[in-house]
């Protein structure tokens, strides 16, 4: 191994339950160096990161293959606390401070230093009398060290600013003797414009002491601002190494998205056709949805009739509270219309009574029934809905259980939905197949409008590529207008007319599906700026 | 050899010991030269005497709010008419003039007296497990303690002419056992009560077969409300309350308000317990009150537990299968172990391991099904 690095990652694999999800990744940092980690999510970051710091989730599924080396020595890192002997530390992004402890306290938190007593030297030293002067000393002058002199270290942490939050996590990663690498895993994403710009500060400051620094962010500007080099993952894979200053903003954007080759859908599938400005399917006017992690802001898009609309952007950015508000599960705000009418979102079932289906991100949570069988997933809504599969017994009506076999073994065989048979409980299926469930719910309610969100996650290829080309067809052949949201990129741009990118809730800007990847990689970071391409 | 393997994973290892032992003691008993008819007799009859106490463990289950051991609300419901029914039948002097009518007219009274009250205490028992989401069985164990404590109250301070129900010698408080015997007791079970009282093309109600006692009128009955329940199930707001009960964001984004489905759930659920210990009263030829009705959730949530239901699912054939085991060891039980072994009170002891421990397994089965 090289002996200029303080840290070196090579050829790292990993497999969770055979599905790769690191492939031959190899990552390099010098001593005293800003390093950025960037890529898409699902790109492998956190993986790796799990891999350095050992975290038990690595070993409980088989652990990893390749090698991770510490000043040219081969480490051997298969727990939290090996990575902080080794003097690893991690800056995380939600804070792990007790609120109702002082700064010296949360700073010195496990790491107290104490007086021998005479109940100590019995008992052993979880009875020593604290030493507190030292602790705040200590304290004190690790907070100095970041530039923040205005933290008292005798303050409760609860109802302090959120940077200043961030900054205390720093501080206690500092004070830990012979820390030689922090990580930051996306320290600016909490904080405002000034706390951030004052963050990447502190980390030049803990770089000039010669601490290493992997910097894992989705703003490249920031990148490009303080790191001296950077790593790009994709996939799974390593794409790059390369030094700040010899690339660009673009150059990076076009790395982290790559062209890939292989095509979801087939092209005599996606035949032409006139879509008009004039007929709006579904319009967001001034558009809220108050789903926590997933919040949308204000926004103004119009999807027509007849289209294929994808949302696109990153985690967290609110494109998945889109659908989540239209479908009643979260509140919202402003109006949405279906064909110029308004929908009144507090009403639940609104949407689908107005022909609008759903297909939830989230399979096992929202999306199915997982103890009931495949049929009564199927029927659900069209029955609560629309009365279907309903038949009359004197006053009563009850299941029409013929029907709905029959439609649910229709399903099955349209979607190849690999079961033992309608009754089989969709939680023994596995997840391309449900989402397949999923999917045959959504369309028995025959809709206008179907909204589809992150419909290949965690599903294998071949699954993929049915339930992408299933969508087109429907589109093509019933007219059905689709909206599609979805992390992947890629799928997105293989079947969608637009794609708008959601950045910060709100609509950041509508792409064609052949826009340059440059230009995609900088709207998800959402960067504003004249690509020369 | 797979079916025989899929057999023993459907049917659950709890209920094959159970079974096991049920078997065992039916043979124990025959050997011992107990009458089988008799015995058997008395399992059925036992079986159909709790059966609606079980059922009623079924819409609660469904509806989400989990194991309703709060269905004391629903018993106390239903006592709380058949003693309204019965003075009314007092006070009005039925039995002369309405002969072998007047039973009857005081058990549809009863029913109806205790639908009406079960639904709408279930329907507000309903609003407060829907404010107490997450923890229904801890605060419905509650609920159906304090329940009891407060009817004990109501018993002692109703002042009721009918001499069978107040205590003697004192104008106010009812009695702890009232009988059923001038009323309705044994009316749809009991051979010798039908008989005597009803008139000859009525007697198909309840008959025998030799020494086997045939309760063609209780078993019809309880047949028609698991029918009742079972069609419900199917219906589109019994699917609905099914899909609630199961994942409320899959059922709220299907539309549908799950809070009132709950509601819905809990308020069926009381009225049958109501109509259960109606039933039960019949067939026991008793109205217990006070603290009698104390533990009788438990013996239906461990009933229909070890008929394999989950704490999330119960069908129609967990009761039948819960209810028949946990009683037929019961009824077995008593005469075996007295011939064996000379303690009084084993059987008793036997119940509350049985139905506890019951309890306590699927308890610690469900948490292994959420992760």
């Amino acid at each position: 191994m090289d002996e200029q690095y303080l840290l070196s990652m090579s050829n790292i694999s990993k497999e969770y339950y055979g599905n790769r999800v690191l492939k031959n990744v190899t990552l390099n940092v010098k001593p005293g160096e800003i390093h950025a980690l960037v890529g898409e999510n699902g790109a492998g970051k956190s993986t790796l990161m799990n891999i350095l710091f050992g975290m038990p989730v690595i070993y409980a599924t088989g652990g990893f293959e390749g090698q991770v080396s510490l000043d040219g020595e081969v480490a051997t890192v298969d727990n939290p606390h090996a990575a902080m002997d080794y003097g690893i530390g991690m800056v995380h992004q939600e804070f792990m401070l007790i609120p109702e402890f002082t700064v010296t306290e949360n700073i010195k938190l496990g790491r107290e230093i104490g007086h021998k007593t005479a109940l100590s030297r019995i008992f052993g030293n979880l009875l020593e009398k604290l030493n507190w002067d030292q602790m705040s000393r200590d304290s004190r002058k690790a907070l100095n060290s970041i530039g923040m002199m205005n933290i008292e270290e005798y303050t409760k942490v609860a109802g302090m600013p959120i940077g200043y939050k961030q900054f205390v996590e720093i501080a206690r990663e500092i004070d830990k003797t012979g820390i030689k690498l922090l990580v930051f895993d996306e320290p600016t994403a909490v904080l405002t414009e000034s706390e951030a710009d004052r963050l990447l500060e502190i980390m030049r400051l803990i770089a000039e002491k010669g601490i290493a620094i992997i910097f894992i962010t989705h703003r490249l500007t920031e990148v490009m601002a303080v790191a001296d080099s950077m790593t790009i993952l994709r996939d799974g894979e390593f794409v790059a190494r390369k030094d700040v200053k010899d690339t660009s903003l673009a150059n990076i954007a076009e790395l982290m998205i790559g062209r890939q080759v292989e095509k979801l859908v087939e092209d005599d599938l996606l035949g032409e056709r006139e879509l008009s400005d004039e007929n709006i399917a579904l319009e967001f006017i001034d558009y809220y949805v108050d789903m926590p992690g997933e919040r949308v802001k204000g926004m103004n898009v119009k999807i027509r009739e007849g289209e294929i609309f994808g949302f696109g952007g990153l985690a967290g950015q609110g494109k998945i509270g889109i659908a989540n508000g239209i479908m009643g599960l979260y509140d919202t705000e402003g109006e949405v219309l279906v064909r110029g009418k308004t929908l009144d979102l507090s009403k639940l079932g609104e949407a689908l009574r107005n022909k609008i289906a759903f297909v939830s991100e989230d399979r096992r949570g929202v999306g199915l029934l997982l103890g009931e069988s495949i049929e009564r997933n199927i029927i659900f809504s069209a029955m609560q809905i629309n009365d279907e599969f309903l038949k009359g017994i004197g006053p009563i009506k009850i299941l029409d259980k013929a029907t709905a076999d029959k439609h649910a073994k229709n399903m099955i065989k349209l979607l190849d939905i690999r079961c033992t048979g309608p009754s089989q409980a969709v939680g023994s299926l596995s997840g391309g197949n449900q989402q397949k469930v999923c999917l045959a719910r959504a369309i028995t309610m025959i809709p206008e409008i179907l909204i589809v969100s992150e419909p290949t996650r965690g599903i294998d290829i071949g699954a993929k590529k049915l339930v992408l080309e299933y969508l087109t067809k429907i589109n093509r052949e019933l007219g059905t207008t689709i909206v599609m949201i979805s992390s992947e990129l890629l799928e997105l741009r293989s079947l969608c007319d637009r794609i708008a990118i959601v950045s910060e809730g709100k609509v950041f800007s509508v792409m064609k599906p052949d826009d340059p990847d440059a230009a995609y990689g900088l709207a998800m970071a959402g960067v504003r700026e004249e690509v020369a391409l | 050899m797979k079916t025989l393997k899929t057999f023993y994973e459907n049917f659950g290892l709890p209920r094959l010991i159970i079974a096991g032992f049920f078997i065992l003691l039916v043979v124990a008993s025959i050997i011992l030269g107990f009458s089988p008819a008799v015995l058997f007799s008395d399992v059925v009859k036992r079986w159909l005497m709790y059966g609606t106490l079980v059922l009623a463990m079924v819409p609660g289950i469904q509806s989400g709010i989990g194991l309703n051991f709060g269905i004391s609300l629903g018993i106390s419901s239903g006592l709380l008419g058949a003693v309204l029914a019965m003075e009314i039948s007092f006070l009005r002097d039925w039995n002369t003039t309405l002969g072998m009518g007047a039973p009857w007219l005081t058990l549809l009274l009863a029913l109806f007296f205790g639908v009406i009250l079960a639904a709408i205490v279930g329907t507000l028992y309903g609003m407060l497990l829907n404010r107490v989401k997450g923890s229904e069985m801890t605060v419905s164990t509650y609920v159906g303690f304090s329940v009891i404590a407060f009817m004990n109250i109501v018993w002692l301070s109703l002042s009721f002419k009918n001499g069978e129900l107040s205590w003697p010698l004192q104008g106010q408080g009812l009695r702890n056992t009232a009988s059923l015997s001038g009323s309705f007791g044994g009316l749809l079970s009991n051979p010798d009560v039908v008989q005597a009282t009803q008139p000859k093309w009525l007697h198909w109600l309840a008959f025998r077969v030799g020494e086997f006692t045939v309760p063609l009128g209780l078993i019809l009955v309880f047949a028609f409300l698991c029918l009742l329940v079972w069609l419900f199930l199917r219906s589109k707001s019994g699917i609905a309350m099914s899909g609630a009960g199961e994942n409320q964001l899959f059922t709220t984004s299907s539309g549908i308000n799950v809070n009132q489905k709950r509601i819905q759930g809990t308020m069926i659920s009381t009225v049958l317990g109501a109509v259960g210990i109606i039933l039960y009263a019949q067939t026991y030829g008793f109205l217990q009150l006070y603290n009698a009705p104390l533990m009788m959730g438990f013996a239906s949530v461990a009933s229909i537990l070890i008929g394999g239901a989950t704490v999330r699912r119960a069908r129609i054939s967990n009761v039948l299968i819960g209810t028949l085991l946990f009683q037929g060891i019961l009824v077995t039980a008593l005469p075996v172990v007295n011939e064996v072994v000379e303690i009084g009170t084993l059987p008793e002891v036997l119940r509350i391991i049985i139905s506890n421990g019951i309890i306590l397994y699927a308890l610690s089965k469900t948490k292994g099904e959420n992760q």
